[in-house]
């Protein structure tokens, strides 16, 4: 016991001597939190529009100027000519282009129908879509000025409430999800590489020769990950409670508790990683680029996982993170309690020893 | 320019003869490549709607029928009271909750008009955003054929004035990408940050191992002159990037059908000017750190940040002006631009010159900043 001590005692050392990368370890969750938080949303505004107005009377007026009134537009040029249009597409200046025909406001009153053209850079179809809804609600409600619909018999009147996050910000989203990623990629990419270090620099074979019990080095590698996590943890609720407004709702002991277990399956797999791994390079870019984007796609903070295909959302139910997140959504910003979330649980504590057993069962006491 | 070629012999050997990594650095990226794209989809199908049907009367039974007939939506739960209704929002059950309330027919017909309560899990901003305004949509056409029902007999001048009503309509096209499809998108961003985390930050660590390892006091001690070391290091990796690239570009035709619209020429001169840039990078982070580790986590801090920020998943437009002036400092940034420009528009030279000139701009400030750095330290 007093020899593992130790051991904690040494590789704390080693951890906290090198301030650098603790400063980047720390500075890393802050950095992100504050800046997606803040940064990151999936509303789609501002979108640079063009517009070319063949008639220029009052109708094509008063429709540019609810157009313009929108935050969801940025009018960018008012365009003399539609074939100017696929040079501005081209430079990327704008994502839509609104044409009002000649004669738009006189077909209006003496036909009784006027149709404006909508052209939207397909090339990015979430923005393409979102935005041309936009407009087509600016002219529905343009209509109905016209025909003063409030007369309408039978108006069956939808009322929404928006559940959880009233104003769609993106912070409700994306802090659970940054804080899985985080969490996940640091301990990964630490573990693995702190062992591999060992090896690379032959200290590794010291440890092995000494009497010295292999679990005993695999506990005291985890022990300062697991301590600089779990700060990083609590830095992280800090900044969302006082940034962000977004209080833990539920039990902190709970969604500790539940970090706690995120962050023993991420250091596992670390663990895992670096049996295999011959050079810090082979660890890092294992951990790092191996396990990146999967993270943030699979996740499911940045794309709905049941949209995905079969084989994606089969391999979603592989990554902790996944579960993890649902759990951080739950109890940080539902606050839900433990009968909500025991199944997530359940799942990362199963991930958990798996991984951890396997890693334990691999660790090579010979180098060769 | 013999020392140099002596240089990137050992360069290349060393690169060549680690088989883990090589793989690593061919494999990974092309596997995430090809299964990844499918997981970045918008498209919003399939949301679970809870309703809460207090009516129970005929109308609230067709509009049931005409949400989930739809194929937007799939029917969840059909509770007894709304907050049944909401606590499957609350387990994830549902996206949605809708109630009609109790004598909603009775007083649709009596008061000309009535409520109903619709309840959107929002934390996901898009399926709320996409989800609410599907549903509004179809109410509101549901609203049409009730009218359209009981109006037909009672009130026949409403329906011929509805011709006289003038109205606006809106014919909408999408060009680029006709049918909307979301791997045209993201294919090629996806294949800049899988080149970006390969390339950039692997340099990175190749100079900081022979630092760790005390190899480059070797190199220091001869008379190899410090740039003729900096490009011996930096050559490596433009050709595993350009090779990289390749691959993914043919992935993406192969398996995805993206053919690029602009030409190749534009294509792989902005990919060199981004590979000099993203390696000034990597050499200045380098330059910076003394343990692989240190360079690491240096890296991984920048690769997350370009990752997350760069417009690969969310538009940078919509983000708030001084976040979008610090993302103007990215590479990436500009690169999956010009990259989604000319591989779905056809955007030609003049068209990414800007961003290709803020790319130069930046890469010549940070190679510059390295190297000054460098000299100091070693």
């Amino acid at each position: 016991m007093k020899q593992l001590l130790t051991f904690i005692r040494k590789e704390f050392l080693h951890v906290f001597r090198d301030r650098k990368t603790l400063l980047m370890l720390f500075g890393l969750p802050i950095a992100q939190i504050v800046l997606f938080g803040f940064a990151l949303s999936n509303e789609i505004k501002d979108s640079r529009i063009a517009l070319v107005d063949y008639s220029k009377d009052a109708v094509t007026t008063r429709l540019i100027g609810k157009i313009e009134a929108s935050h969801y537009f940025d009018i960018q040029h008012t365009l003399a000519d539609a074939g100017q249009l696929n040079a501005a597409f081209k430079r990327g200046d704008i994502k839509m282009a609104v044409i009002f025909p000649a004669n738009f406001g006189d077909d209006l009153i003496h036909t009784r129908k006027a149709t404006l053209q909508v052209i939207a850079d397909g090339s990015d179809p979430n923005q393409a879509t979102t935005i041309t809804n936009y407009l087509q609600s600016i002219v529905r409600d343009y209509n109905s000025e016209l025909a003063q619909d409030s007369q309408q018999p039978l108006q069956i009147r939808p009322e929404v409430q928006m559940l959880y996050n009233p104003e769609l910000r993106g912070a409700p989203n994306f802090v659970p999800g940054v804080m899985a990623l985080v969490l996940m990629l640091v301990c990964t990419m630490m573990t693995s590489v702190a062992i591999v270090r060992e090896k690379e620099l032959g200290t590794m074979e010291i440890l092995l020769v000494s009497p010295f019990k292999p679990i005993y080095i695999i506990i005291s590698k985890l022990a300062p990950n697991l301590l600089i996590s779990v700060v990083n943890l609590f830095i992280i609720l800090f900044l969302s409670d006082i940034f962000l407004d977004l209080p833990v709702k539920g039990s902190i002991a709970l969604l500790v508790f539940c970090s706690i277990l995120f962050i023993l399956t991420s250091l596992s797999i670390g663990l895992l990683l670096s049996i295999n791994a011959k050079t810090q390079q082979a660890a890092m870019m294992g951990s790092l680029m191996g396990m990146m984007l999967p993270t943030m796609l699979l996740t499911g903070f940045l794309f709905p996982i049941e949209n995905m295909p079969f084989i994606l959302q089969a391999l979603s139910n592989l990554v902790p993170s996944r579960w993890y997140f649902i759990i951080v959504k739950r109890v940080m910003l539902k606050g839900l309690g433990f009968s909500a979330v025991w199944r997530e649980t359940l799942i990362l504590a199963g991930m958990c020893i798996l991984l951890f057993g396997i890693s334990l069962r691999k660790f090579k006491i010979r180098l060769q | 320019m013999k020392t140099l070629y002596f240089l990137l012999e050992k360069e290349f050997r060393q690169l060549l003869r680690n088989r883990q990594l090589m793989r690593t650095l061919l494999l990974a990226p092309l596997i995430q490549l090809i299964l990844l794209p499918l997981a970045a989809d918008y498209t919003v199908k399939d949301i679970n709607i809870a309703v809460a049907d207090n009516d129970h009367s005929p109308t609230s039974q067709r509009l049931i029928a005409k949400i989930t007939s739809n194929g937007y939506f799939r029917l969840a739960g059909y509770t007894a009271s709304y907050p049944q209704a909401l606590r499957m929002v609350e387990q994830d059950k549902a996206d949605l909750a809708l109630q009609i309330p109790a004598h909603f027919e009775r007083d649709l017909v009596r008061e000309n008009s009535k409520q109903l309560y619709i309840a959107i899990n929002a934390i996901e901003g898009t399926k709320a955003n996409l989800g609410g305004a599907y549903l509004q949509s179809i109410i509101s056409d549901f609203n049409d054929d009730v009218r359209i029902q009981w109006n037909v007999a009672g009130n026949e001048s409403s329906r011929t004035s509805g011709n006289d009503i003038p109205q606006v309509t809106v014919t909408s096209s999408n060009w680029y990408n006709p049918l909307l499809k979301f791997p045209l998108y993201m294919v090629p961003a996806i294949l800049v940050t899988l080149v970006t985390a390969m390339v950039a930050m692997q340099s990175a660590f190749n100079i900081v191992q022979e630092k760790e390892s005390g190899t480059i006091e070797q190199i220091n001690v001869t008379p190899i002159k410090k740039h003729i070391f900096i490009i011996g290091k930096m050559i490596p990796f433009l050709v595993l990037g350009i090779v990289l690239f390749t691959m993914g570009l043919l992935v993406g035709r192969i398996l995805y059908g993206i053919v690029p619209v602009g030409s190749l020429w534009v294509l792989y001169a902005s990919l060199i000017v981004y590979l000099l840039s993203m390696l000034g990078l990597g050499l200045l982070l380098a330059t910076y750190s003394f343990t692989q580790m240190q360079a690491m986590s240096l890296s991984f801090f920048f690769i997350n940040i370009f990752n997350m920020m760069s417009g690969v998943f969310t538009s940078v437009d919509s983000m708030p002006g001084w976040a979008q002036t610090i993302v103007a400092a990215f590479p990436p940034s500009h690169f999956i631009k010009i990259m989604r420009m000319v591989v779905l528009k056809g955007s030609g030279f003049s068209d990414i010159l800007p961003k290709l000139g803020a790319m130069a701009l930046i890469g010549l400030f940070l190679n510059t900043w390295a190297i000054l750095n460098y000299r100091k330290t070693a």
